[in-house]
């Protein structure tokens, strides 16, 4: 890159010149992007980036109570936002429910998802240890977490969602269909 | 030197003659020439800095839904009904917010490329500028359009307002494949996490080879730097792939070896099939068409009558191969002429002539791709995906025209 970006200028103090794909890369390089807690949002589902900190059921509880009821319905059904509980193994039946219990195929997505955006009102507000505890609540609603559990960033990854086979994964349309 | 001179003498007379033109008494009219409009017998408004449309187009608007209780969230519907061409104003693009428009200042904007490169890279906004750009026209469909039309009885709301969240627009930016070049893509990276500066921050998991093919970073749509409503100051855009992988307010490339598995790509935008698995990653959008005009909630003035039929074409697949139209629910079927030139994953306009009988008419159209793809029957749609896959819908579309002119959607 740097001698890229030296030949390009070279060019231009020897000799002016006009070209094609001519321009300066611009770029700066900085290697800690790749540990900056702000560049590493995404959780993926073998655990990487999940922050340490762990919560419980119980605390996912009140949580959930004081921050998320209002919208979502207590124990997370009957709110004005979609349905999060419930309705495991509806997918094939006349009214399937996709919940995150019947549907989401990893557990790392609801961690991902509730540090990012809920509540809508303050996204990133919820500390680790509340997003863990949330989301042992809510997985605890179907029994995919024991009432007296807690998640954590050493087990969250390692839950088994009831419908994690229940994708077809390959990009659909083939992608030789652009070349 | 003479040239400014003689502008500033110019000038300088205008304040002075132009006070002398506003200054005339206004006459109802002309004692000159009976019967002229009013518009011709008196100056008309000054300039302005940014033009608006004419105080008579005040219902041709983008139509909201949004979640009660979050109003960031949700959708805007572009007017297809009401616009002509192929090209969608800039403040009427199509819009789906998961939480809200972020307001971003573009000197305070910070965008990298990081994960598996040999460069972790960081830009400002004025840096990516100073690349070559490249302008592109292309449409922009949002997965969930249309979904509606799943349900077992037809809407009635307006064309665009069922199938109007597709737009289509000139982005301006700099292909992404330059930027990949210049971090150092490692042999392992086969996926890409673009992720929102918003207060979603969307992240979206996109093959790889899409990124290094057609798909750029845009900062102007229609000339114009980004609205922020389609994610200024950056956006990518990925022609003819599904609205949500064409993150905005981008501020991220991750590189990566799996998808993330992120809730807008397991959740949200897979289509649920009759077996009850469901389809991740449908990136490219299908083949659709639509009747803008004569359209749902429309009356034809006179039965019989001759009219013009317009619609819109687009495929994720290519250009738009041909159009047909039939105005006997599909018995037969008319080639339209398609307005030129016809571009790649972009809007095609299509028009025929119709002279209606008067009669109960089914008016649809159906396109074909330059792949070969042919829009489908509702029929067939919901024989392969079932009633319940909520993404995706292309089906042909119906619109049924009584004897008294009124127009309604209709599944035939
Ligand atoms: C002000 C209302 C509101 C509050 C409070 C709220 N949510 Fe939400 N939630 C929503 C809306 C609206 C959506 C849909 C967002 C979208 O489609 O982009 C949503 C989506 C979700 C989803 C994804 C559901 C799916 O199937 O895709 C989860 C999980 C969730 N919320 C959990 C929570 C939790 C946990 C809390 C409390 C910390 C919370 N929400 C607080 C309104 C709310």
């Amino acid at each position: 890159m740097f001698m890229l970006k030296a030949a390009v200028l070279a060019a231009v103090v020897v000799n002016s010149v006009l070209a094609d794909e001519l321009y300066q890369p611009m770029g700066k390089i900085d290697h800690e992007l790749n540990n900056a807690a702000k560049w590493n949002l995404t959780i993926f589902p073998t655990g990487k980036n999940l922050p340490e900190g762990s919560g419980s059921v119980r605390q996912g509880a009140e949580l959930f109570a004081s921050q998320c009821a209002a919208c979502h319905g207590q124990n997370g059904r009957g709110g004005s936002a979609m349905a999060l509980t419930g309705d495991v193994g509806s997918l094939t039946s006349e009214y399937p429910e996709k919940t995150v219990n019947s549907f989401w195929p990893y557990a790392t997505t609801l961690f991902d998802y509730l540090r990012r955006t809920m509540p809508p009102q303050a996204p990133f507000s919820l500390t680790a240890d509340e997003a863990y505890a949330l989301s042992a609540f809510i997985l605890a609603q179907d029994g995919l977490v024991p009432e007296d559990g807690h998640l954590s960033q050493q087990n969250i990854h390692q839950i088994q969602m009831p419908n994690q086979q229940g994708f077809y994964t390959q990009p659909r349309d083939n992608l030789q269909v652009m070349q | 030197m003479t040239l400014r001179r003689r502008n500033f003498l110019k000038n300088s007379l205008l304040p002075s003659g132009g006070a002398m033109i506003f200054s005339l008494p206004f006459r109802a009219d002309s004692q000159a020439v009976p019967g002229l409009p009013a518009s011709m017998q008196q100056p008309g408004k000054p300039f302005s800095n940014y033009g608006q449309p004419s105080e008579y187009e005040k219902t041709v608007i983008r139509w909201i839904s949004a979640n009660a209780e979050v109003p960031g969230n949700g959708v805007s519907w572009s007017p297809l009904h009401e616009l002509a061409g192929t090209i969608t104003p800039n403040g009427l693009h199509f819009e789906r917010h998961h939480n809200g428009v972020p307001e971003i200042d573009p000197k305070q904007h910070e965008f990298v490329i990081s994960g598996l490169v040999e460069r972790p890279l960081q830009f400002s906004v004025m840096d990516l500028l100073r690349y070559p750009m490249h302008s592109r026209i292309c449409f922009i469909e949002c997965g969930g359009n249309s979904n509606t039309s799943w349900r077992t009885e037809p809407v009635q709301s307006a064309a665009g307002y069922t199938h109007g969240l597709v737009s289509n627009a000139e982005w301006t930016g700099v292909p992404v494949k330059l930027l990949l070049k210049e971090a150092g893509v490692k042999s392992e990276a086969k996926w890409v996490v673009a992720e929102g500066a918003d207060g979603a921050s969307l992240n979206l998991s996109i093959p790889l080879e899409k990124l290094l093919d057609d798909a750029f970073i845009a900062l102007y749509q229609n000339g114009e730097r980004l609205r922020p409503e389609n994610g200024y100051p950056m956006r990518l855009i990925l022609p003819g792939w599904e609205g949500i992988t064409q993150v905005k307010w981008l501020r991220q490339l991750l590189l990566v070896e799996t998808p993330a598995q992120s809730r807008d790509e397991t959740a949200q935008y897979t289509e649920l099939m009759p077996d009850g698995k469901a389809q991740q990653f449908s990136f490219i959008m299908q083949p659709k068409s639509i009747i803008t005009s004569p359209s749902v909630g429309m009356v034809l003035p006179d039965n019989p009558g001759i009219y013009q039929i317009s619609g819109l074409a687009w495929s994720g697949f290519g250009k738009v191969a041909k159009v047909e139209v039939s105005c006997d629910g599909g018995e037969s079927w008319q080639e339209a002429s398609l307005q030129t030139p016809v571009l790649d994953k972009a809007f095609t306009r299509f028009t025929i002539g119709w002279q209606w009988n008067g009669e109960t008419a089914i008016l649809q159209s159906r396109v074909t791709d330059e792949a070969g793809n042919i829009q489908p029957s509702r029929e067939m749609l919901v024989t392969e995906k079932g009633k319940h896959n909520f993404f995706h819908y292309n089906a042909i579309i119906s619109w049924e025209v009584d004897p008294s002119g009124e127009i309604f959607h209709v599944y035939a």
